[in-house]
């Protein structure tokens, strides 16, 4: 066991020592930096559980000292710092061509997936890197990617959502066929499929069922919106089973599932598409979850991840229009020498460390243990109004221009009202 | 490690504030609304409670010990400020004015804390200190202030007149701006402590106001009012580059405390609004927004604007203990919270309708109390210039 998984951490170190593309974007030593940590992390875990761990850890309190705090960890910092670095050189500029294209370049996608960022979302135990700031580590490096790109940072954060779900709420078993599955060189595509198209969708009142036949079940409904829905192996989907909420594990290639690219209004690049299921028969293993899964959390985990999206995102706008209405002059002086355009830039900073605060306190009540409904609740209302707010905003301040593609602002504008995907989309 | 939950050893007191809310200011609070410019004598007695704590307590809180506070070796630490601004939201769940109207508690007293020397610290201890800065026709640039004061041997000799002095009269001393030099612009600004029954210091008026009645707010007039020169406070030399610094990074300090206060009283409306809507409202925070009332959706959506902005003072009061420069997070607080609580106070009225709007009940009053914390202490208008020009990297003089 010991030495399995520090194989495949080392097979992990290995993969990216050898990829050229750190270099070609000079992120050899962020990237160094930031295996050394995480490695670090993991083998010191190992050798403190030796080969006998098996289950997760229990929650830790975050915080022992009982401290009000808004420093992050070492590891949490580096991670940041290097994702920064890959939002900047490897995700921002992809954005325009996927949105264009709908869908994520291969090779945007390769560099993506060697960042390895599932391991975070698998326990020591299995091999990855998961430990009791969870939630907000996740939600740290949702934030950075989205400040490259939304769509992209779906694309880029599905692996380590599915993961995160197995871990939380998957039976044991599910969890030793899956997150080592999940570790592997040719480890399956697996989309989140949690959203349902209907107007005033309730995630209590699923219209997807699954109905027990014997050895069997058999699932009716439909899914829309799935980040890289088409070429997903797997959909990991919610379903109302006799006994509740489950999820359940299916393959897309199944009789009776049918899936269409649907485009939306924004986050193009995420290449999203629905599916409709009809009568699709699963064995009874397909069921991840227990029959008193926790659901709430699972749907409280998703909205945050949304929240962290929309943060990013919102960082993003506050960031591209502030060297902007400097540079932009009219009545022969800068822009930003008005009120009418200072104040909406001071109000868009004010909204978002307002979002950044609720959703960082939900996470680490999260992470402690805590209950964090209603915080994640509220993270949410502030982040939906909010990051429309701001998106809204940039657009006007850069004013005919903002309109067109020249700027990425147009697109925010269009990525973040979508925040009924992004809430279903990321689960840290 | 990230972590916004209140500080345990904070916990106590925040329950002492709460009782001192709920027992002392609530029963009180429609008595001295009504009777405005009577002084609410029951606060001596808590008064005297309050500095009883504050001598007897380490982490003590107040306007006096916003700055000052010992080291205690490395690592993060809560401290003063944030100890402060959890005192101050609990107590303005009970009455902002009635906490406004607290002896030895003024913003003047929070001057003198900030940049008294050890000298003063002494000789101003147990002072009650009100804060003049405002004129008739200066106020948010107070840069531009009148009252000069000139140096005439030991003693400076200062005229002029001043506006909206919180307990201006009531206070035993008032801390006064005054300019030295008008050619020399903000630099030449300091401030005098100058205690009553100073000859030549006259209380002209007591105004009527919107909220806030059981505090008092006085027009003062300076005519030949000599002060002695060891009444400055700071330094006296006019340095330049850096002069006005000194008075204004008070305000860093005392602008998450209003913020705090907003959030004190918002809360209490929010508090009150769902005790008075309880039979059809019910808050479980799992319902998606699309799915509840009206009246259900602008609760939560309430609640989520509080819970902002009481973040984000005490984040600029996290700073502040950890001496790290917060002028522009003081600054998002402040005008978070008081935007905030004018709304929130405001829809409550609403939302509890005729109920809300009448005076059986407090919330008419919360209401009007609630605009003048995003006036002083900054407008809503100067906060965001200060956080706009943080962000953009302006001057004064540039983004005006």
């Amino acid at each position: 066991m010991l030495v399995d998984l520090q194989g495949r951490a080392l097979a992990l170190l290995n993969k990216v020592a050898g990829a050229e593309w750190p270099d070609r974007l000079r992120l050899r030593k962020p990237l160094e930096r930031w295996l050394y940590r995480g490695s670090k992390a993991s083998f010191s875990v190992l050798a403190q559980q030796g080969g006998a761990a098996k289950r997760a850890r229990p929650n830790k309190p975050a915080s022992p000292r009982g401290v009000f705090d808004l420093t992050l960890s070492d590891d949490q910092q580096l991670l940041c710092d290097m994702l920064q670095q890959v939002a900047q050189d490897v995700v921002r500029p992809a954005a325009a061509e996927a949105n264009a294209a709908q869908h994520c370049a291969e090779e945007v996608r390769a560099a993506l997936a060697e960042l390895g960022l599932k391991h975070y979302g698998v326990p020591a135990a299995h091999g990855g890197l998961a430990d009791e700031a969870a939630a907000l580590t996740c939600a740290l490096m949702t934030e950075q990617l989205a400040h490259g790109d939304p769509a992209l940072a779906l694309v880029a954060l599905q692996s380590l959502s599915v993961a995160n779900v197995l871990r939380r709420f998957a039976l044991p078993a599910a969890q030793q066929q899956w997150l080592p599955a999940l570790l592997a060189e040719s480890a399956p595509q697996i989309a989140l499929a949690l959203a349902e198209p209907h107007v005033l969708a309730d995630p209590h009142r699923l219209q997807c069922r699954a109905e027990r036949k014997g050895q069997h079940y058999q699932l009716s409904g439909s899914k829309s919106l799935l980040v890289d829905g088409l070429s997903a192996d797997y959909l990991l989907l919610s379903a109302y089973a006799e006994d509740g909420p489950a999820l359940f594990l299916v393959e897309a290639s199944r009789a009776g599932v049918e899936r269409c690219a649907s485009p939306a209004m924004g986050l193009r690049g995420a290449a999203l598409a629905s599916v409709t299921l009809r009568k699709v028969r699963v064995p009874h293993s397909a069921r991840i979850t227990a029959a008193d899964f926790a659901y709430q959390t699972l749907l409280d985990l998703a909205a945050l991840g949304g929240c962290a999206v929309a943060v990013g995102a919102a960082q993003a706008a506050l960031d591209y229009v502030v060297p902007y209405v400097n540079e932009r002059q009219a009545f022969g002086e800068p822009i930003s020498h008005r009120q009418g355009v200072a104040f909406p830039i001071a109000n868009m900073a004010i909204e978002l460390e307002g979002m950044r605060l609720l959703l960082w306190r939900a996470c680490a009540r999260a992470d402690q243990g805590a209950s964090f409904s209603r915080e994640s609740y509220l993270a949410r209302l502030q982040a939906e109004a909010k990051a429309m707010t701001i998106a809204s905003d940039a657009v006007q301040l850069l004013g005919g221009h903002g309109f067109t593609q020249e700027h990425p602002v147009e697109r925010w504008y269009r990525d973040v009202r979508g925040f009924a995907v992004l809430s279903q989309s990321v689960v840290l | 490690m990230i972590n916004l939950e209140t500080p345990r050893k904070f916990r106590a007191l925040v329950t002492q504030a709460q009782q001192v809310a709920a027992q002392y200011y609530r029963p009180i609070s429609r008595k001295y609304d009504r009777a405005e410019h009577s002084y609410p004598k029951e606060l001596d007695l808590l008064a005297a409670l309050l500095d009883g704590m504050n001598a007897g307590s380490p982490e003590s809180t107040g306007a006096r010990t916003s700055k000052r506070q010992h080291d205690s070796g490395d690592g993060v630490r809560n401290g003063s400020n944030m100890s402060t601004c959890l005192g101050i939201m609990e107590l303005c769940w009970g009455d902002v004015g009635l906490l406004l109207a607290m002896p030895r508690q003024g913003l003047g007293n929070a001057a003198i804390a900030a940049v008294a020397n050890d000298e003063q610290l002494q000789r101003f201890d147990g002072l009650w200190a009100a804060m003049a800065i405002t004129e008739p026709d200066c106020g948010s640039d107070s840069a531009a202030i009148r009252t000069t004061a000139v140096r005439d041997g030991d003693d400076y000799v200062l005229n002029g007149e001043k506006i909206f002095v919180t307990s201006g009269e009531r206070a035993g001393a008032v801390v006064v701006w005054a300019t030295l030099d008008k050619s020399l612009g903000r630099a030449a600004i300091k401030s005098f402590v100058v205690e009553h029954g100073t000859r030549g210091m006259q209380v002209t008026r007591l105004e009527k106001k919107l909220g806030i009645k059981a505090s008092d707010t006085a027009a003062i007039r300076f005519t030949d009012c000599r002060v002695p020169a060891a009444n400055l406070l700071g330094n006296a030399d006019i340095d330049v580059a850096k002069g006005f610094a000194g008075v204004m990074e008070t305000f860093d300090n005392t602008r998450p405390m209003v913020a705090a206060m907003a959030i004190g009283l918002a809360k209490a409306s929010l508090d009150r609004a769902r005790e008075l809507l309880e039979d059809h409202c019910a808050l479980d925070y799992r319902k998606p927004l699309l799915q509840v009332s009206h009246a259900e959706a602008q609760l939560y959506q309430l609640e989520a604007e509080w819970e902002a902005a009481r973040l984000l003072t005490l984040k600029a009061a996290w700073m502040a203990d950890n001496r790290m420069p917060n002028s522009k997070e003081a600054s998002m607080a402040k005008a978070k919270a008081g935007r905030m609580a004018t709304e929130v106070a405001l829809k409550c009225v609403e939302l509890c309708g005729l109920t809300g709007y009448g005076e059986d009940e407090l919330l008419e009053k919360w209401a009007r109390d609630a605009k003048i914390l995003d006036i002083f202490e900054g407008t809503q208008q100067i906060q965001l210039l200060i956080v706009a020009r943080r962000l953009l990297g302006k001057s004064s003089k540039e983004l005006k």
